[in-house]
């Protein structure tokens, strides 16, 4: 692609050029000044994609869900955009994506975009540019973004606060009652899928999941988590899910949902945005001085806790920024 | 090797895939997760894909180079489709990278078609990885 200045780039978006899109996502992975100045004229009010949230353990079916999804939603004639995470390697930064190898079908629909992102380090479930490459499918004009997690465990719930609708995707085999009526990501889902359904185990999990719904408290007033038992690669059930899916929407719209969505994901966004940005400040200043190493060798040598070495470092940076604004 | 933590160093990116009708995965396999043991990210896309729809994908992913895996002896016939649907697509910084069963006195005509390089079978790994750490653009 050619270089041009951040509005043309942004129009660009704007008129579904997938080049122009796919490039500003590698620049939001790449934290690129750039992507911000884009990303600032993308930026529009909450509500007119329907954002999904998939999320689920590893191999419980997610990418497969999502294909099925994408298929049912092209039939209704809406447009859909797809971020799916794999994780990073911790050792070598490398990365195998294999979700869109499921969804491939959809490869040649122009009116599919998917895109594949590694963590790159980022925990909670999401890669770290995923919520700026959501803004870019809405602003490419998709009816419908979905964002599929990496195989998550019990805890990486960031997911929920950034969509509109979560589901999580379970299998037979996720275990006993007592799983299921765990905190964390069981607490999240608006919809939970009981994917490869025709295996055994399925009316146990089943049962199991309802009771556990039922014993806890209501998390959004009016709205009841259902869950669906699905065989994604066959498409059983898919049509309830989508049914589910429509039912959560129309119950956001009805019962304010949607503002208090924009509401979350702006708090949510913010404050990554401030982690990141104190990070960058006192790290940019850390660069070159040899403090770090200093500080480091002093916590091994036993003459500092590090506790006190962040104090002296954010007293020393913090404050000397704060004063120059 | 050394852990890189920054964000900002550009990660390498690779489409690994297969064209047509050509049903041995192993060796996209090997080579996706040595790329990714290496520090790149893979996209892997499987077996049994038309030349559009690796180039289509390469385009949505952004990614800096196509890999293609062949043992069927196909290569002369889509690698010149393949090289036509980049040109169409706009890729012209992307590298076209082909490893398999492919004889030797093939690969002066795959790079005539505008194949950047050929790794036969028999290639070790690590002549590939340098190609590719050498070659993409940065």
């Amino acid at each position: 692609m050619d270089v041009i200045n951040a509005a043309e780039w942004a129009k660009r978006i704007k008129m579904n050029n997938r080049m122009a899109a796919a490039k500003l996502i590698s620049a939001i992975e790449r934290q690129e000044q750039i992507a911000r100045d884009v990303l600032k004229q993308l930026f529009m009010p909450v509500g007119n994609a329907h954002v999904i949230g998939v999320t689920g353990s590893a191999g419980a079916g997610k990418s497969c869900v999502v294909s099925s999804m994408i298929s049912a939603y092209r039939k209704q004639g809406r447009t859909v955009g797809v971020i799916a995470i794999d994780p990073s390697s911790p050792f070598t930064g490398g990365a195998f994506l294999g979700d869109r190898l499921r969804m491939q079908t959809h490869g040649r629909d122009k009116g599919v975009y998917i895109r594949s992102m590694a963590t790159r380090g980022y925990l909670g479930g999401l890669a770290r540019g995923a919520v700026d490459a959501m803004r870019v499918m809405e602003a490419m004009g998709h009816d419908v973004v979905i964002v599929e997690t990496v195989g998550t465990g019990q805890d990486e719930v960031d997911v929920s606060r950034l969509v509109q609708t979560c589901l999580l995707v379970v299998t037979p085999t996720m275990g006993d009652d007592i799983q299921a009526m765990k905190a964390g990501i069981m607490e999240i889902a608006q919809v939970i899928v009981l994917n490869k359904s025709d295996m055994p185990g399925k009316d146990a999990a089943l049962l199991d999941l309802e009771v556990s719904l039922r014993m806890r408290p209501v998390a959004e007033e009016g709205w009841l988590v259902p869950v669906v038992p699905t065989v994604a690669t066959t498409d059983d059930g898919i049509e309830e899910l989508m049914e589910q899916i429509e039912k959560h929407q129309a119950w956001l719209r009805k019962a304010e949902g949607l503002k208090q969505y924009a509401f979350k994901k702006a708090e949510q966004e913010s404050s990554v945005i401030i982690k990141d940005e104190i990070e960058r400040v006192i790290f940019d200043q850390l660069r070159g001085t040899g403090l770090r190493r200093k500080y480091l060798e002093k916590i091994v040598a036993g003459e500092i806790d590090p506790y006190t070495a962040v104090e002296e470092v954010m007293t020393l940076f913090i404050k000397k920024s704060v004063k120059d604004v | 090797m050394k852990k890189k933590k920054d964000n900002k160093v550009r990660k390498i990116k690779v489409l690994v895939t297969k064209v047509g009708l050509d049903g041995h995965d192993r060796g996209a396999k090997v080579i996706a997760s040595m790329l990714k043991e290496a520090g790149m990210e893979v996209v892997y896309l499987g077996m049994f894909m038309m030349p559009k729809d690796i180039v289509d994908a390469a385009i949505d992913e952004d990614v800096d180079v196509i890999g293609l895996s062949t043992l069927s002896g196909g290569h002369l016939v889509f690698t010149p489709q393949i090289v036509e649907e980049m040109k169409k697509g706009g890729l012209n910084d992307v590298r076209l990278v082909l490893g398999g069963v492919i004889p030797i006195e093939d690969v002066p005509t795959l790079k005539e078609m505008g194949v950047d390089a050929v790794f036969p079978a028999g290639s070790l790994t690590e002549p590939i990885v340098t190609y590719i750490r050498n070659h993409v653009r940065q």
